[in-house]
């Protein structure tokens, strides 16, 4: 059973974010971390990048294979989660807060088209 | 229409374990249990086991059988010892790879084959449309056996202990036949892990309780995810990855198992060109610089020219570096060129190693 955060928004690429006033923190779920196994690389983006909704922003990658991440928001990177670079695992270990990037949001209305925890549940229980 | 996706007669074990299934050349195959990295590294540093069941197995009899064997096999069997196996391959007139596979010596009337599952049926027409000629019989019996791998340094003391089996005396890449349990089984000491471990056929019944009693014992189940890292450390090739029907052993640098002084077999003539005028492409190792990981497929470049592309490629969990293998357009084989691998939109340094990531452990 894969653990869920009421407070967090969801894309059904399987990334969480958390938006705290025009920044938006972007992580992969613990459903994510889970059906991808043992990570050992995170492919980040840099900070200044411009990324794009539902478009590809990096990659996290287990022993077996590479995933593409795909942005739920557009926007600037403002900050990236330099800890993964030497220890990919915490995302194993903490999904949620293991987070990616944040992003300085261009559009809030692009995160009321995402999914809520229980659309994502919902969501989990059906792949 | 869609085919049915066949089970192995451990299929009930692995769903019971909680193991994370996949399709794997047509059976649901379990990829991991607890983790890749911890099944590798128990079968690196004590001892793992493996359902290899969807394995091919084709028995060779006949009076003609040494002399068929050696027509649709790269390797030399003439002459060897009852109880020895070769490894090598069946290649198409144009040096192409049909299968790489194992063959063992039962006698020199009897030869059993052991064949990728991805190949069983390709092998086998393959086989008997090459046996014109021969006083054969060929018999599929991929159906009647399982079989399971018991592998790394503990492999020997676990067959012993947990299994009763006296494996002591089976040299590596030597197999013998046991009466247990009322059945003929065979017992190799080969493996596809780079480390000393042995291999078991029997009836499905017999696999169940050789699988249950090491789970009793609490030796590691291990999954196919780890098979290929483990395989890949010691630079041994996956059919399909470095061996191909367009891939001739003398590309996949295997040339070794290519006995070309033997009268004849199938492929001789166009892998004796290969190996006097030279390849044009070859199967290499690589070691990258920094840390992301190469994968089936991307392109190795030179000069932003695709000069090859990846066939294998990890993150080495026993050594922690980003190495691959890959097949490399001449002049670019060569041991130190620097290349660079495009992996999504940048490239990354590298340099041509050998392909062996890991030193293998075989108890001779």
């Amino acid at each position: 059973m894969s653990i869920l955060k009421e407070d967090l928004r969801y894309a059904e690429s399987h990334e969480w974010v958390k938006i705290e006033g025009d920044i938006a923190t972007v992580g992969i779920t613990d459903y994510a971390q889970h059906a991808l196994g043992d990570i050992v690389y995170v492919d980040m983006p840099e900070v200044g990048d411009e990324v794009t909704a539902g478009e590809e922003f990096g990659a996290v990658e287990s022993v077996k294979a590479a995933s593409d991440l795909i942005s739920p928001v557009s926007g600037e990177v403002v900050e990236i989660n330099e800890d993964l670079e030497d220890a990919p695992e915490k995302i194993n270990a903490d999904a949620y807060g293991a987070w990616i990037m944040k992003v300085k949001v261009a559009d809030a209305g692009e995160v009321d088209a995402l999914l809520d925890a229980a659309a994502y549940a919902k969501l989990c229980e059906n792949e | 229409m869609e085919e049915q996706i066949k089970t192995t007669c451990l299929h009930d074990r692995h769903v019971e374990l909680g193991a994370q299934m996949s399709p794997f050349a047509g059976y649901d195959m379990p990829i991991q249990y607890k983790g890749i990295t911890e099944e590798h590294n128990a079968v690196r540093q004590h001892v793992g086991v493996f359902d290899v069941s969807h394995m091919g197995e084709v028995r060779v009899t006949g009076p003609d059988a040494c002399r068929f064997v050696n027509h649709i096999f790269v390797n030399d069997v003439t002459g060897a010892p009852d109880g020895q196996i070769f490894y090598g391959m069946m290649c198409r007139e144009d040096g192409g790879t049909v299968d790489d596979l194992l063959v063992y010596k039962v006698n020199d009337e009897e030869y059993f084959l052991v064949i990728n599952a991805s190949n069983i049926d390709k092998d086998v027409a393959w086989i008997m449309q090459n046996a014109d000629g021969f006083d054969v019989k060929i018999a599929d019996e991929s159906l009647y056996y399982g079989e399971v791998a018991v592998q790394g340094p503990e492999a020997e003391k676990t067959m012993i202990e947990v299994l009763g089996i006296p494996v002591e005396d089976i040299k590596f890449y030597n197999f013998k036949t046991f009466d247990l349990d009322g059945e003929q089984v065979i017992v190799s000491r080969t493996g596809y892990t780079g480390e000393d471990g042995f291999e078991i056929y029997g009836s499905h019944d017999f696999t169940r309780k050789v699988w249950d009693k090491l789970m009793e014992a609490g030796v590691q189940p291990c999954g196919l995810g780890c098979r290929d890292t483990l395989r890949f450390e010691v630079g041994l090739p996956l059919y399909g990855d470095e061996l191909t029907d367009e891939i001739s052993p003398i590309e996949a640098s295997l040339s070794m198992f290519v006995k070309l002084d033997k009268p004849e077999f199938i492929g001789k003539e166009a892998l004796a060109r290969q190996k006097a005028e030279g390849v044009k492409r070859r199967i290499v190792g690589l070691e990258l610089e920094g840390n992301a990981i190469p994968r089936h497929g991307y392109p190795v470049e030179v000069n932003g020219e695709t000069i090859g592309e990846i066939t294998t490629g990890y993150r080495s969990i026993s050594t922690g570096k980003s190495v691959a293998m890959a097949m490399i357009n001449k002049p670019y084989d060569k041991l130190g060129t620097e290349v660079e691998v495009r992996i999504r939109k940048k490239t990354f340094p590298a340099k041509v190693v050998k392909k062996r990531f890991y030193d293998k452990s075989y108890k001779k």
